[in-house]
């Protein structure tokens, strides 16, 4: 694999923001790490969403169902096994789960896709509470010497993988048949790529992403109970960061998780009923308004600018 | 026979409210995920009649009918017909459909949130117990089967027999070659997506009379509706019907013997093995 110089600027780029991404808690405050934490895991998510949602024009709205399992790993395995090998742990069971319902619906239309995807995460909750009415057990307590900055910095470690990932199957064959995939469906089966098989397999990018956040994220919950951790909103608030911000480039979906996330917080602390308002809206801003997100936006007035000869 | 009947009188409701979807997304060709909102805001109307003057949810039908027509029409008007003139293929409308009716979808939580407040909301009309086969069921269920019934009848009728109805099965069957025979295919999907919403509405009114509602639960009947249209056939009203009365049985069954909690989760399976065996659902055909 031969690096262009433009590839290494990039890397050095994307290493000096991962560094000083990584000193910041030892500079903010406790309210503004949590903050802090709350972008690197939407962040993570986002961008894993992106990974595959962006070429195969596939909403997966499973995010809060991986997210949920991954929870449940740490719930239930922290006291039988190491913490370490939880998060390898979960990013295999989120993989399997994501190879599961990409086998059920990958071959089918999107709107299946869809529906699959979005009674996923409340087909597991009702399964785990009615597990816990049986068995008469309530919720889980994750208790951990695990810092909120401890949990910061494996989100960034986590976010630095992704975007590896990213940009490795970027350059790859499989990237390559994604691109025609996103392009035109049928010409990409015509030109003998298995379509099928390369969705599956890139589905499991944000399966095993969601699920190791998820297994990262239960020691901040303390209280682990199905409605916390299957909540489905999550699953909306990825998507809708991750369009805003645009996902047509790796960095994309970044640009939209700062801006939403701080809107979010405004939002649920000054009216917190009306925060369901705001992701309709955001839908509605991104499909007649910003239909690739930010980035698109920035290339839009880029050439404008180029064209008028401004820049 | 208990659970049987009862999971017949769910059904027979469920057939009507997959009705109303299956108008939309078979026959004007938009994925309405905010379909189950307009059931509920049905359900508030039949409620808030019944609150405030003691009308009772069959004659609120009639006024929530052509409400939910005009305002179904006028979002088709305003949101979803710029997005079937700008789609290039059937697979960009279907993703800009679905973010846009979620939007739709979130909005009129988040307003209707804003106005009736998050509470649960149900009241008592027709409580009394009705005697069928040696078992009792309340009448308000019987009421919202029995008009489910009659509704579906003449719809299925309408579409089966009148001229207008002929025209949006064109629409459903061949959009593009509906257009060569002289048909205004954006009229009649507008028409047909409207009716839709009102066939919904109506729904809602009806099954407020025997369920609970609350402002946010518009998206499981929307995930039932369309488990329901799908495994009947997408644009198949014979299999909507006979689907609808199989998950309403699914669910009673579920609900007795095993846990009420598990529902949804024994209608996903459901959908989960139509997916894996007959993805065109009952009655559809097999698409290239």
């Amino acid at each position: 694999m031969r690096l262009t110089s433009n590839d290494w600027r990039n890397l050095t780029l994307a290493a000096l923001g991962l560094a000083i991404a990584a000193c910041l808690p030892w500079l903010l405050g406790n309210y503004a790490l949590t903050i802090g934490v709350t972008i690197a895991m939407y962040t993570v998510l986002a961008t894993s969403w992106a990974l595959f949602s962006g070429p195969t024009h596939y909403i997966s709205l499973a995010t809060a169902a991986f997210f949920g399992v991954g929870t449940y790993v740490t719930g239930i395995g922290i006291q039988h096994l190491p913490y370490w090998t939880l998060l390898p742990l979960a990013g295999v069971i989120g993989a399997v789960l994501a190879a599961l319902v990409g086998l059920a619906t990958l071959r089918l239309s999107g709107v299946y896709f869809v529906i699959f995807t979005l009674g996923l995460a409340e087909f597991i909750r009702q399964v785990i509470t009615w597990g816990q009415n049986v068995s008469g057990t309530k919720g889980i307590y994750v208790l951990t010497s695990i810092t909120e900055a401890h949990i910061y910095w494996q989100l960034l470690g986590l976010a630095a993988l992704v975007y590896l990932l990213g940009w490795a199957i970027g350059r790859s064959r499989l990237g390559f048949a994604l691109r025609i995939i996103g392009d035109d469906e049928q010409v990409a089966r015509h030109s003998g790529i298995h379509t099928a098989r390369a969705k599956i397999l890139l589905f499991l990018v944000p399966g095993s992403v969601a699920a190791i956040t998820g297994a990262i994220l239960a020691p901040r919950y303390v209280y682990i109970e199905p409605s916390l951790a299957f909540a489905p909103m999550l699953s909306f608030q990825v998507v809708i960061m991750a369009l805003l911000g645009g996902t047509g480039r790796l960095w994309g979906p970044l640009v939209g998780v700062i801006p939403f996330t701080f809107l979010w917080e405004a939002i649920s602390i000054t009216v917190p009923n009306q925060t369901t308002l705001l992701l309709g809206v955001s839908f509605l801003i991104i499909v007649y308004l910003l239909p690739k997100g930010f980035v698109g936006l920035f290339g839009a007035i880029r050439r404008r600018m180029g064209s008028e000869g401004l820049v | 026979m208990d659970i049987i009947i009862t999971g017949f009188l769910l059904g027979g409701t469920y057939a009507l409210i997959a009705m109303g979807l299956n108008l939309q997304y078979g026959m004007a060709r938009i994925m309405n995920l905010a379909n189950g909102e307009m059931l509920v805001a049905g359900g508030f109307a039949a409620f808030w009649f019944w609150t405030a003057a003691q009308v009772s949810p069959l004659l609120t039908v009639f006024v929530v009918a052509p409400v939910a027509f005009a305002a179904n029409w006028l979002l088709y008007i305003v949101f979803l017909r710029p997005l079937v003139k700008r789609a290039r293929s059937r697979g960009q409308l279907e993703v800009d459909a679905i973010l846009t009716t979620f939007g739709l979808s979130f909005v009129s939580v988040g307003l209707m949130l804003a106005v009736f407040g998050g509470d649960y909301f149900s009241y008592s009309y027709l409580s009394f117990p009705v005697h069928i086969l040696g078992d009792s069921y309340g009448a308000n269920r019987v009421a919202a089967f029995v008009s489910a019934v009659v509704i579906c009848g003449a719809l299925w009728l309408w579409l089966d027999r009148s001229r207008a109805g002929l025209t949006i099965r064109a629409i459903a069957v061949a959009p593009d070659s509906a257009r060569l025979v002289g048909i205004d295919v954006g009229k009649m999907a507008a028409l047909a997506f409207a009716l839709g919403g009102a066939v919904t509405a109506t729904g809602g009114a009806l099954i407020s009379t025997f369920l609970t509602l609350d402002a946010s639960t518009g998206v499981m009947f929307t995930l039932k509706a369309l488990i329901i249209v799908i495994m009947g056939g997408v644009g198949d009203v014979r299999g909507t019907i006979i689907a609808a009365l199989a998950l309403g049985l699914l669910e009673t069954f579920v609900a007795t013997v095993i846990d009420p909690g598990l529902t949804l989760a024994a209608a996903y399976l459901l959908f989960v093995i139509i997916l894996l065996v007959r993805p065109q659902g009952l009655f559809g055909r097999r698409s290239a």
